[in-house]
Parts: structure tokens; C-alpha cells; sequence
């Protein structure tokens, strides 16, 4: 399923999630908060979204996953709130009957979630704070959907 | 017309406000749109940059705007 929630999130869930008789791999994703940036000590973080575009944006990128590749289950946990350093922020798990095409799609949704889901993180560090993403880089009408 | 505009992450900072409404002339566009919320808050991008959502949809600058609508100022984004 596609969740965007403020609890912490459960790697073992979303691989259950994927679970399917048809299935031979299952890849998972899981992205976990740095605690550094260019150098720089993070202390913590905080995501924010765009509700319920972030969801409808969430469940697009698994449904251009699904139209690519032959899949049996794709599921995506995204957290929101503050997040200590090393919690999960993404989960994503796919499953297929071979792994080539769930390593692919597995792939992909990490990069088109980057490029279109309006998700925010914001990194603080010792005196500062500073909201993540790149002004130049971003068009997410334009931008053709991530090669893998 | 009045249209609904909300502002995320960086552009809310630098706006000071999350939510407010704008009085735009009827078949105005999301560009115009990005035009006078620069022109309200000067911390925003050049208005050709701001990626704006219509109703929860990405639309080009060209989109015209109706009586009611949402349109969303989103920012660079950075999940994951």
C-alpha cells in the first residue's frame, strides 16, 4: 500500500505488503536520516507534505512502476514529522517473479519520488536549519520520468 | 475571482504565511498567479521558476485559473 505517515516506520510490514505466490525476489529500500551534510553535523530532521497531492503523487510513481515492469506488490511508506538521525524516512519494497525487474522498478521509484512528490525535508544543524532541494533542478512537469 | 494559495517548506518561510486568498482578474493563469504572489512576497523565486498545483495537479504556467480553485506554490522537493 502507499502510506505517508507520522509514525515510525516498519520494514517488515511493507515487505509483507509485497508478499505474493508468484513472487522470487523481493528488493527493499529503506532511506534512513545522515547525520552529516556537506560537512556539516545534522542534528535532526523534519519532513512535511502537500496533502493529499503527496499521496496521489506517491501512488502515480508505483503506478508507472507497475506499467513498466511485471510486478507482484509494490509498497511505499514515507514518514513525516521529526525524524532523529538513522530513522527510516522511505520504505520501499517491490516484488516480481525474477529480480531484475523488481531491482529496476525498486530503483526507479526512489529516483521519481525525488523528481515529483511534493515532500519536504528540512536538515538542523548547530545554529541553522536549512530546507533541502534544488531550485534549478526542479521540474517536475518537464522532467521525463528516471532512466534506470 | 478569488483563488485559494498555499505555500510549503522554503516559500511558506520566506512568505510568512501557509494559507491566504488572492483576488485575480477572472481568466487570469497559474502564471499570473506566480506573478502576484512574487510581487506580494519578494523572497519568493523569479516568478517563471515557481512550480505551481492546481487541485492537487502540477499545471504549465499557461493553465487558466477558475473561482475557487487551490493552487499550491511547491517548492523544490526533497523526500525520501
Amino acid at each position: 500500500m502507499i502510506l505517508i505517515t507520522h509514525d515510525e516506520l516498519d520494514v517488515g510490514q511493507v515487505v509483507s505488503e509485497v508478499g505474493h505466490p508468484g513472487a522470487g525476489a523481493t528488493v527493499t529500500f529503506v532511506g534512513t536520516t545522515r547525520d552529516n551534510t556537506a560537512g556539516r553535523r545534522v542534528l535532526f530532521l523534519e519532513y512535511e507534505a502537500y496533502r493529499p497531492m503527496a499521496d496521489e503523487q506517491l501512488a502515480r510513481v508505483a503506478e508507472e512502476m507497475r506499467e513498466r515492469w511485471d510486478l507482484t506488490g509494490v509498497a511505499i511508506h514515507h514518514r513525516l514529522g521529526k525524524l532523529e538521525i538513522g530513522e527510516a524516512s522511505l520504505v520501499v519494497a517491490v516484488s516480481s517473479a525474477h529480480r531484475k525487474e523488481a531491482f529496476e522498478a525498486c530503483h526507479y521509484s526512489i529516483d521519481r519520488i525525488k523528481q515529483i512528490v511534493p515532500i519536504w525535508k528540512k536538515e538542523f544543524f548547530e545554529g541553522g536549519e536549512v530546507w533541502v532541494g534544488s531550485q534549478s533542478d526542479f521540474d517536475p512537469i518537464h522532467t521525463k520520468q528516471a532512466v534506470v | 475571482m478569488k483563488v485559494e494559495v498555499l505555500l510549503f517548506a522554503s516559500y511558506r518561510e520566506k512568505a510568512g504565511v501557509g494559507r491566504l486568498t488572492l483576488e485575480l482578474r477572472d481568466g487570469a493563469t497559474v502564471g499570473d498567479l506566480a506573478e502576484a504572489a512574487r510581487a506580494r512576497f519578494p523572497g519568493l523565486p523569479e516568478a517563471s521558476r515557481i512550480v505551481v498545483a492546481v487541485n492537487n495537479e502540477y499545471q504549465e504556467h499557461d493553465f487558466a485559473l477558475s473561482e475557487g480553485d487551490e493552487a499550491a506554490l511547491i517548492p523544490p522537493v526533497s523526500g525520501g
